[in-house]
């Protein structure tokens, strides 16, 4: 029983932790969105709150918690309040489930660098992302403003498009790797590239064995996919300024628009997430196998619990790399690539990257089918 | 452990953003006047009601989106165990009756595309 508390205890602290882990990135996120934007477009952005602006966010909070509230006449309130709150859940449970490291294990404890372990960690991670869905249809009914529910509506039917291309693109990686645990798919990224083809072992050591090398079709449409997704530009047409002033946020201002913001940047980084877990090796270092890190940890430090330890750590910062590698391309797409039109996005989603997605399942199946038989 | 984990992160997440609605509303100040009260619109009185008239073409990309949903994730089983299948020799059988059903799915898409339920204006 006592055991049993203590489990319960360190996993809902880790939970927490990973919680903020996703809220305390957001305003890291949102300087270097504005910094990189300065920077593309020739401006300086914000310098002047704390060294380089990094302050900067800081103070927006504070000026965020004292803004006045707010709600239109023709709002619903359970609706309107209801719905920055639900913006955080869908991110934060798709987070909680992807593996940020390798297992610590601490005697004979496993400590997992991770929220929760999912054993169909995909179709959790899915199921869990396509609510977000929920919270913009609700933002955009509440505010009571034909451009709010203009915007949602947009956006939801943007959203359920591009995620047919998503749910199909995925479905070769998992041929690939023939489960939908998270973990296993990492676990079979490390070492060397290699594989049987037709009876030849073909190695190529100088590569990793990622995903991307075997799905790079897949890994394409997966990220293009991943930007309609979490209504990024170039697909951002539910805030389309011109027509729609701000979408289904047009109404919002504060704090409610602050946790929108949490829930967008964490649909990014979802996102992102998931890109390098299925075609990028997840927390694995290139060139680098988890048995060799281990022997090299053990040489270092004095136990095998602080070796353990250390492994961990440099793999979350291995994965922690690669995701800013990848939130930093989502901003300098944001800022090089001009807007679609609606009748482009709808059209580039279902009759696009649908059969593209498709023919890329149909050649790994085939391919595969070949390479074993 | 992972669906009290699920439930324990969502009451969580849910009475963490409350409590910072909840505090912001407290600490700003509070003013009322009807003309800010008013939805948004670009500076003129809102001159439509909030029920505005929305295209049908919404609705059918919903309906289209849960056919196909549905028909895609029948075909994620079918991807974790097909590797299996090919050990144990009945690969071939497998990759052909899921071609099959490809082959209705892409009928589907077709047909879609041909009777216009796709095209926006």
């Amino acid at each position: 029983m006592g055991n049993d508390i203590f489990e319960i205890t360190v996993n809902c602290v880790k939970l927490i932790i990973v919680f903020l882990l996703m809220v305390q990135a957001v305003p890291v996120l949102v300087w270097l969105e504005r910094r990189g934007s300065a920077f593309i477009q020739n401006r300086f952005g914000p310098n002047r709150v704390g060294p380089l602006g990094l302050l900067q966010l800081l103070a927006d909070a504070v000026k965020f918690l004292f803004k006045e509230e707010f709600i239109p006449e023709h709002g619903i309130r359970f609706l309107y309040y209801g719905a920055p709150v639900m913006a955080l859940v869908p991110a934060t449970l798709a987070f909680a489930a992807i593996p940020l490291g390798y297992p610590l294990q601490w005697d004979s404890y496993i400590f997992r660098i991770q929220g929760f372990e999912v054993n169909v960690g995909i179709v959790y991670v899915l199921g869990a992302s396509s609510l977000a869905v929920y919270s913009i249809l609700m933002a955009g009914f509440g505010s009571g403003n034909k451009y709010s529910l203009m915007g949602a509506l947009r956006a939801t039917a943007q959203v359920v498009s591009y995620e047919l291309a998503l749910g199909l693109a995925i479905v070769g990686a998992i041929l690939l790797y023939g489960t939908f645990n998270l973990t296993e798919m990492v676990a079979a990224q490390q070492g060397s590239l290699q594989f049987a083809f037709m009876g030849h072992a073909v190695n190529l050591s100088w590569l990793p064995n990622w995903g991307i090398f075997y799905q790079p079709l897949g890994a394409v449409i997966f990220f293009a996919a991943t930007f309609a997704e979490s209504n990024r530009l170039p697909f951002d047409l539910a805030e389309g300024e011109a027509e729609l002033v701000a979408g289904f946020h047009t109404e919002y201002g504060g704090f409610k628009m602050l946790l929108f913001f949490i829930g967008e940047y964490g649909h990014m980084m979802v996102g992102s997430a998931l890109m390098i877990v299925f075609y990028l090796g997840g927390y694995g270092i290139p060139g680098v196998t988890i048995p060799e890190l281990q022997q090299w940890a053990a040489g270092v430090t004095s136990s095998a619990n602080a070796a353990s330890a250390l492994v961990s750590l440099i793999t979350f910062v291995s994965f922690t790399v690669k995701l800013a590698v990848f939130m930093w391309i989502f901003i300098q797409v944001r800022w090089t690539l001009p807007r679609f039109r609606y009748d482009q996005l709808m059209e580039l989603g279902w009759k696009t990257m649908l059969p593209w997605a498709l023919g890329n399942t149909i050649l790994t199946a085939i391919v595969l089918y070949i390479a074993k038989a | 452990m992972p669906l009290g984990g699920v439930l324990f992160i969502t009451i969580f997440v849910i009475i963490f953003g409350c409590f910072l609605l909840f505090v912001a509303s407290k600490l700003g100040k509070r003013s009322y006047d009807p003309v800010k009260q008013q939805t948004y619109e670009c500076g003129i009185p809102a001159q439509e009601k909030k029920d505005t008239k929305i295209s049908v073409k919404f609705y059918l990309t919903a309906i289209l989106f849960i056919v196909f949903d549905i028909e895609i994730i029948f075909m994620y089983p079918w991807a974790t165990t097909f590797r299996d299948f090919i050990s144990s020799g009945q690969g071939l059988f497998v990759l052909i009756s899921m071609m099959a059903f490809i082959l209705v799915f892409i009928f589907g898409l077709f047909w879609e595309v041909k009777s216009k339920a796709l095209d926006w204006e």
